[in-house]
């Protein structure tokens, strides 16, 4: 059986790039979110003509996205998350996709603010691996979370 | 809305370095309207006029060869600048190399023998249908050059009917006029 077509990748692109950069704009902040949107894209296209269901483009260009946010902060991270990669399989896609606004919004959050929420909701992190992520407590950890939130609940109402 | 056209280009090049993009397409202006023109790394794949919806071509040869298609102008350069000066009446036959992935068999026999047409003149279809070693074949051949995924560069439009009539043409017959008053002229 045929499996559903893929349309041609310029078509995803041009339908879903725009929201990709955004979202990492807010994932990783604008002077990396470049360099996550390439490699995210590279990686799309290496995989595309493989992909089996063609049914949820979008959300399987945002799990690559989050995928490539989540190594961009572990590589700036001093020293190495003592923890194995998230299962991609496990986490199972909280549709940032249709968050868009929200993370245009997690970009303007201080530094560490932004940094912990992106490790807690598109890293899927539990707090002792964002406190050593953050080379910091996880009361600390918790704490900037729970800021960040805070100020997101504010800036979105 | 889309992204920065900055970041698009080096998107691009790098999935080009990376022999990412297996099916290039970009779009150029002539007489005849904009044609739409993709490549693959083995040649020109496919022209098609702008009436053809660009969503449908695009998904047909996403389907039939690889959905990893992409828009990447400078892959098809060499083709532009051929059309251009084919258009301009300065250039009689076409160099650039040719991918016939999109054709079946019979079709692409009845194609490459089109192409030897030379600039300027004529075959009928029962011509065509001769050499390719079925005479009776003449409406097949018709379907054959209908279905021609390269047209202009593979010129089908060099194919009338027996007696003079102009025939048909997948580009419709303005086109095909305009063609071959270009090429006597």
């Amino acid at each position: 059986m045929k499996p559903s077509a893929l349309p041609a990748f310029q078509a995803l692109f041009d339908e879903h790039a725009h929201a990709v950069l955004s979202f990492l704009t807010g994932a990783v902040g604008s002077s990396e979110a470049e360099d996550c949107f390439q490699e995210t894209m590279l990686s799309a296209l290496r995989a595309y003509p493989r992909l089996a269901d063609a049914s949820n483009l979008r959300g399987w260009l945002f799990t690559i996205a989050r995928r490539k946010a989540v190594d961009a902060h572990r590589a700036r991270a001093r020293r190495p998350t003592p923890v194995a990669d998230p299962d991609p399989g496990a986490t199972v896609d909280a549709h940032p996709e249709t968050d868009a606004e929200v993370w245009d919004q997690v970009r303007s959050l201080p530094a560490k603010q932004r940094r912990a929420v992106v490790l807690r909701f598109a890293g899927d992190r539990s707090y002792p691996e964002i406190a050593a992520a953050m080379s910091t407590t996880q009361d600390s950890a918790r704490q900037s979370v729970h800021e960040g939130l805070k100020k997101l609940r504010r800036e979105l109402r | 809305m889309t992204v920065d056209q900055t970041v698009t280009n080096r998107f691009i090049e790098r999935a080009e370095a990376k022999g990412l993009i297996d099916v290039a397409v970009t779009t150029m202006d002539s007489p005849i309207g904009t044609l739409l023109i993709m490549g693959t790394t083995k040649g020109l794949v496919r022209i098609a006029f702008e009436d053809e919806n660009r969503d449908d071509v695009l998904g047909e040869v996403a389907e039939r060869l690889s959905p990893r298609i992409l828009e990447a102008p400078r892959r098809l350069d060499p083709v532009r600048r051929e059309l251009d000066r084919y258009f301009a009446g300065t250039l009689r036959d076409f160099d650039v190399p040719i991918d016939w992935s999109l054709t079946g068999q019979f079709a692409r026999r009845v194609l490459r023998r089109t192409a030897r047409i030379p600039y300027g003149s004529v075959a009928s279809y029962g011509d065509v249908a001769v050499e390719v070693g079925t005479p009776r074949g003449a409406r097949a051949v018709g379907n054959a050059l209908g279905s021609n995924p390269i047209p202009v560069v593979v010129p089908c439009h060099r194919v009338v009917r027996t007696g003079g009539a102009i025939g048909g043409y997948g580009g419709g017959l303005p086109r095909k006029r305009w063609l071959l008053a270009l090429e006597s002229g």
